[in-house]
């Protein structure tokens, strides 16, 4: 019941995609194929598949079919952050960018620590009737790190996993009791690892950048040590850990050994901590301040191996929309965040598929069926009888970012004018289209 | 939109500014330091410009230094300080200097906390920008009037050996002094404890030293930086005392110098804790000298900016 999708609109026809390279390494194919949709789920995926009556058919000849994205950790500021984004221009903007469901983040105002607003969260993500909006509650109450909220009323509600993102859980007691409690609901504890008498009052990498800057640094160590804590905690107590927007090389490496002994961590990679490095900072570009900072380029190298080989399983946004106001300011004044809903699928094949660090296999895998199985959603897969969130993509497509052609409500991405190439074009969430690529020139 | 002027359309920094262009300003400093020696201390060279000197925080050096560079050029200037204006209203910076901006105004003098303010506020008036320092990063019209006084003193700033004593972590005039310092061909030294040091300083290409004496025995002048109170409360350093003792700038550790050693230090001094009251009055401070040039160097900054060329500041200065 908890991961319904309420579809309340014209009935559903049966659609086929035909042609297209039929990408699903769940089920290990990478072939040409077609893959039938009807009633919400997917009915067949295999050769020369006929569209029955009242079929759509749509050509995806020299196009990738794979499940449909799932972004782990987006931002949609409702409630309380509606100038800066909604649930529903979340969840549009999350469909254009090829997602077929997002995990949004409770660090709202107020926070989402009790059942009652994870149903709002629910609720609105079903109202908006585009992608899949899966609530994430507090680990506690007011994200004020003293006590655990209502874990088990939250899944019940329809909570994937807790986390009290923005913010860590500074206490270590309180994290063992989190990873401890959840185990009785089988959702993870995601973890913003960051030790905050190491970071307080930076706002950008520390490092020779920062210096020439003027700009309190926030040390790799602010991180690491979290990271080892939160490893061991995980370690002690079985729960089930996943780690956030990983950006250090020493805490891909303790991830990487953490996973060797059979620790119960999954963990993430950013697009931009992939694609850019703290001197892209320089100029004091607002845009590029995000928490966790871009690092050095010996740490962007470290994420990228970490997607490759799976220490980082899943790549996520961690799309934080921020009103151009707020980023318009002097750089320590400006908050931390940056939007990737829609340029996450874009930089992914051009910065590691385009540049031979990741299969198209592997890719689908870090933003489809791993992002599934770690936080056990639905999808991930296109095994006949499963739901029908597909995703469409183009993988030479070439574009250029601008965000003022975004959906998302705000603008503040700091690849505006990056040359990509690949991109969506059809967001399938059910066996519904729930977007499309307008076709440019006819 | 171009700037053709000497030094562009705003002055951000020295790290952003050529060695050339940093001698030039120093050479119209030099011109320009005969005006304040004057029985009438005033020529037209800015006359009809508006200046505003845009203050977020408290200063009273800098400020009164600018403002005095402005009359003696003739400008009109509006003062402008954070507490009880707008900006406490909660206006934003971009506003206030939209708002500033379409009062028609030539120029605007900024001191602001956050580091790249005076940048942002550049890129976006038409305005001449002129940092009177901006957060931790940079102090550029502090660092200039330091490498004056030391040219002054020892006829050149190449081949010096300059250490920057004390909290060069928070320091702008750090800084600015680095970038200026390295471009004028001088070796840079830093000494503070390494709380007081940021993260990679080796790799700008300064000499880091731990212990003072070891500083002093290698530098042929000495910048001293003023220990914030704050940064023993935020734990930075365990008292003031100790730091006297480890790192202060006493006599007996200046009497032991090989060689004749120049004392600056940009002010406000605490005495006894930095620097102690015989040597920020003894023979070898020239503290006050950078006071006076620093009056100088502004006025230089902003005749170049407003259009002014080196070569014609011995002549603009004798225009009715």
């Amino acid at each position: 019941m908890k991961h319904e999708v309420a579809v309340t609109r014209a009935p559903l026809r049966p659609l086929l995609l035909q042609g297209g390279r039929v990408i699903d390494p769940s089920t290990d194919l990478d072939d040409v194929q077609d893959v039938l949709l009807h009633e919400g789920r997917i009915e067949a995926v295999g050769r020369g598949l006929s569209a029955p009556d009242g079929a759509d058919v749509f050509d995806a000849s020299g196009l990738i079919v794979c499940p449909g994205l799932i972004d782990l950790h987006v931002h949609l500021r409702e409630p309380g952050g509606e100038h800066r984004e909604t649930i529903a221009s979340g969840a549009r903007a999350a469909a254009a960018g090829g997602f077929a469901a997002v995990c949004a983040m409770p660090n709202t105002d107020p926070p989402i620590d009790d059942p009652a607003a994870v149903g709002f969260v629910r609720a609105e993500g079903m109202r908006a009737g585009s992608v899949r909006v899966y609530p994430v509650g507090c680990v506690s109450v007011g994200q004020k790190g003293e006590r655990l909220t209502q874990i088990g009323e939250m899944v019940d509600a329809g909570a994937v996993a807790i986390t009290d993102d923005g913010l860590p859980v500074s206490d270590a007691g309180l994290m063992r009791l989190a990873l401890e409690y959840t185990r009785t609901f089988g959702i993870p504890v995601a973890s913003h690892c960051e030790e905050l008498s190491l970071s307080r009052g930076g706002s950008m990498n520390e490092g020779l950048v920062s210096t020439r800057l003027g700009i309190t640094g926030i040390p790799n160590a602010a991180e690491d040590v979290m990271i080892a804590r939160d490893l061991l905690l995980s370690e002690l107590t079985g729960g089930r850990l996943h780690i956030q927007h990983v950006t250090t090389r020493r805490g891909v490496a303790m991830i990487r050994e953490a996973k060797a002994r059979g620790v119960s961590v999954t963990a993430e990679g950013t697009p931009h901590h992939f694609t850019l490095t703290d001197a892209d900072v320089e100029g004091y570009r607002t845009e590029a301040k995000v928490n966790p900072p871009l690092r050095t380029a010996a740490d962007r190298a470290a994420v990228i191996e970490g997607v490759a080989d799976g220490t980082l399983d899943v790549i996520a946004t961690d799309h934080a929309p921020h009103h151009y106001d707020e980023k318009e300011q002097a750089f320590e004044d400006a908050p931390f965040g940056l939007i990737g809903l829609e340029t996450a699928l874009g930089l992914a094949l051009t910065e590691l598929v385009g540049k031979g660090v990741l299969t198209l296999s592997r890719l689908v895998d870090r933003m489809s069926c791993a992002p599934a199985r770690a936080f056990a959603l639905p999808g991930g897969t296109l095994r006949a009888g499963s739901d029908a969130d597909v995703t469409v993509f183009d993988p030479a497509l070439d574009w250029v970012v601008e965000p003022a052609r975004f959906l998302s409500r705000s603008r503040n991405s700091p690849f505006a004018g990056f040359h990509l190439r690949g991109a969506a074009v059809r967001t399938i969430v059910g066996g519904r289209v729930v977007w499309e690529r307008a076709r440019e020139g006819g | 939109m171009t700037h053709p002027t000497f030094l562009g359309k705003d002055l951000i920094g020295l790290a952003a500014i050529s060695a050339e262009q940093i001698r030039a300003i120093l050479d119209t400093a030099e011109a320009f330091k005969e005006i304040s020696e004057r029985p009438i201390k005033k020529v037209p060279v800015l006359r009809g410009k508006t200046i505003v000197n845009l203050f977020f925080e408290a200063s009273t050096r800098t400020r009164v230094s600018f403002e005095f560079a402005e009359k003696r050029l003739s400008a009109d200037t509006v003062n402008i300080a954070a507490s009880g204006s707008s900006v406490q209203k909660g206006e934003t910076l971009v506003d206030t200097a939209r708002n500033l901006e379409a009062m028609k105004i030539d120029m605007v003098v900024m001191r602001h906390p956050s580091s790249g303010a005076a940048r942002f506020l550049a890129e976006r008036i038409p305005s001449n920008v002129v940092n009177a320092g901006d957060g931790r990063h940079e102090h550029p019209t502090q660092a200039l009037l330091d490498l004056l006084t030391i040219r002054d003193h020892r006829g050149r700033i190449e081949g010096m050996r300059v250490c920057i004593l004390g909290d060069v972590l928070h320091s702008r005039v750090a800084r600015s002094n680095i970038w200026g310092l390295l471009k004028l061909g001088a070796e840079v030294g830093v000494c503070a404890p390494r709380t007081l040091l940021p993260a990679g300083i080796e790799e700008l290409g300064v000499t880091v030293f731990s212990h003072v004496e070891d500083a002093i025995e290698w530098a042929d002048a000495l910048n001293v930086l003023r220990l914030q109170l704050e940064r023993m409360q935020a734990g930075y350093v365990p008292s003031l005392r100790e730091y006297n003792r480890v790192f202060g700038v006493s006599r007996e550790r200046v009497e032991r110098a090989p060689r004749d050693l120049l004392i600056l230090h940009p002010g406000p001094m605490n005495r006894g804790v930095e620097i102690d009251s015989d040597v920020a009055d003894g023979p070898h401070s020239v503290i006050l000298d950078q006071v006076t040039n620093g009056v100088a160097v502004r006025m230089a900054v902003l005749y170049l900016l407003a259009g002014g060329v080196p070569e014609r500041a011995e002549a603009a200065k004798h225009e009715a």
